[in-house]
């Protein structure tokens, strides 16, 4: 519980970045994720947690505009002080733009976030082309930062990802996501299928990084050390819904609900 | 001292755990608690073990939920009622008005001790070096090695880990602090220092409740007593 709080937390911001709404999605008649409700603040970062089934990649999928809900909505703030958009009400191709320039996810497998047969400047450089950037030089200068960031040699910016550990590909990914300046990082397990020293380089990289950056960002995990590292807030789901949520100590350290207990005492020491 | 602001109020403060997953058994701890704590004193919590202490500042945290009644903690001249405060709001209070010293360090991976001590400075934005210096004044006081300040505490002992966590409590004393057996692996010489930068902190007007083992730590910080057995005996009746 003295986990660093975050000098950005959240000051001064009257307004969610993110609003969900009984979000609900269904798979025929098996529930995905059912009557999810939350608002992000700018800044926030908010965990899911919960076991293996109980809708934590389908509610990150709704929320990040990669499926649409069956169900409710998702509003969100695509720019300081602007309207809040319902990100489904908007046509496919301008959803797909926001998803591209204002969010950023981080993919698991880092094949489905990396173009594997681009370079690793590349990889980072797309993104800022995406958002009109044309100038070619300040593109590599900022590949070259940015691989820096993510503690990638410089001298490794003309490689491709499958030239690289799966840890350096999750860290590539990471950057690529970065250095388009998102407002609202989405990430599913980031830190999964990675040994456990290369979990824990990744895991203080991310931690300094939304912290110096006062990201906003949303992070599935079923890692309970990872969600008191990384979060500032949980939502415990099951089944797919949402059976308890608070601050993440509190949550952690003295559960409500009798899933939450469970979860919490299956592990020794978070 | 009655003209210093009331820094703390708890009222009616009730705390029963439910283990679901143990036949949903109840488990009451306190009932009713009530008390205040102004600017520049320190309350101490006494109570046998088990009695509750360790919950009770834990409340006051946010870190455990309390089953009834309210706790005021005064942020930025208005009292904030952390009972039912959104995540958001207690932890900027924590940021910058609530601390809590606990027992243990959470070690942070990769993190150097001069680090972890320099980090509530900069929360609170002073200076990179400037938060360099004071933070390394601080493992000067609690004689912590030199040649350990640029190192993880990950493989520190236990009284070393001990004293980096005082170190950064008591950096930038918060204005209330939260006190749970600070001094339980410490030697004589540290545990003096300790005893100092209580006293400091409260001089400085910080408002601090305090769980404290030894007895002679117990007596030099104390400005005042709660003994929570008492509301003990009030969940247990009911
Ligand atoms: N494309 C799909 N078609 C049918 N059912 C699906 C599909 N995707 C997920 N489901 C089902 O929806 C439920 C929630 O799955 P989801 O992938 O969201 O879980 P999760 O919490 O992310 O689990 P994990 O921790 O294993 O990744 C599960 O019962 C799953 O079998
Ligand atoms: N998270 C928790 N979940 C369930 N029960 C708990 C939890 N935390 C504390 N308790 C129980 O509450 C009671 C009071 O514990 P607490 O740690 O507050 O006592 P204490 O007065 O600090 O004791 P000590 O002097 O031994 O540290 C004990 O019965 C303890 O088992
Ligand atoms: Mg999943
Ligand atoms: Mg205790």
């Amino acid at each position: 519980m003295n986990a660093l709080v975050s000098p950005n937390a959240l000051q001064g911001t009257l307004r969610p970045i993110l609003s969900a709404r009984s979000v609900s999605r269904y798979y025929g008649e098996r529930i995905g994720c059912a009557g999810v409700s939350f608002d992000l603040w700018p800044g926030e970062v908010l965990g899911i947690v919960g076991e293996s089934g109980s809708g934590k990649s389908t509610l990150l999928r709704c929320l990040s505009g990669i499926d649409r809900p069956d169900a409710g909505e998702v509003l969100f703030e695509a720019t300081p002080g602007a309207d809040f958009l319902d990100i489904f009400d908007l046509p496919e191709q301008d959803r797909r733009h926001l998803m591209r320039t204002a969010w950023g996810i981080v993919h698991q497998n880092p094949r489905d976030g990396l173009r594997m047969d681009v370079s690793a400047g590349g990889n980072v450089g797309e993104r800022l082309m995406d958002r009109g950037d044309r100038h070619y030089g300040r593109i590599r200068e900022a590949a070259t930062e940015w691989l820096t960031r993510v503690e990638i040699e410089a001298a490794r910016i003309d490689d491709r990802p499958r030239q690289f550990s799966g840890g350096m590909q999750q860290r590539l990914q990471i950057a690529r996501v970065l250095v388009s300046n998102p407002r609202l990082v989405f990430m599913d397990e980031p830190t999964g299928g990675l040994d456990v020293s290369v979990q824990a380089r990744l895991l203080d990289l991310l931690r300094v990084l939304v912290r110096d950056l006062g990201l906003a960002a949303i992070i599935v995990t079923h890692d309970l050390a990872v969600a008191r590292l990384l979060t500032d807030r949980l939502i415990v789901m099951k089944d797919g819904r949402v059976v308890e949520a608070g601050l993440t100590d509190q949550v952690l350290d003295d559960p409500q609900h009798a899933y939450t207990q469970l979860l919490t005492s299956a592990v020794l020491a978070v | 001292m009655s003209d210093q602001p009331e820094m703390i109020r708890v009222e009616a403060v009730s705390k029963t755990f439910t283990l679901h997953n143990q036949g949903g058994v109840h488990l009451p701890v306190f009932r009713d608690v009530n008390f205040s704590v102004r600017a520049g004193e320190v309350l101490v919590l006494a109570g046998a073990s088990g009695a509750g202490k360790s919950s009770l500042l834990r409340i006051l945290y946010g870190n455990y939920l309390p089953s009834g009644g309210r706790i005021e903690i005064r942020h930025d001249g208005a009292m904030v009622d952390i009972a039912s405060a959104l995540p958001r709001t207690i932890l900027e209070v924590r940021r910058r008005t609530l601390g809590f010293v606990s027992q243990f360090l959470r070690v942070i991976p990769r993190v150097s001790a001069l680090d972890i001590v320099r980090d509530p400075l900069l929360a609170r934005g002073v200076e990179p070096a400037e938060a360099t210096e004071r933070a390394g004044t601080m493992l000067a006081r609690l004689n912590l090695p030199e040649r350990l300040w640029s190192l993880a505490p990950a493989t520190f002992s236990g009284g070393e880990q001990q004293r980096v966590n005082i170190a950064r409590s008591f950096v930038d004393p918060s204005p209330v602090m939260l006190i749970d057996e600070p001094t339980a692996s410490l030697d004589a010489r540290n545990r003096d220092v300790v005893v100092e930068l209580i006293a400091e902190a409260r001089s400085r007007g910080s408002a601090i409740v305090g769980i404290f083992h030894d007895e002679s730590v117990r007596e030099r910080v104390a400005t005042r007593w709660l003994d929570i057995t008492h509301f003990r005996a009030a969940a247990d009746a009911a």
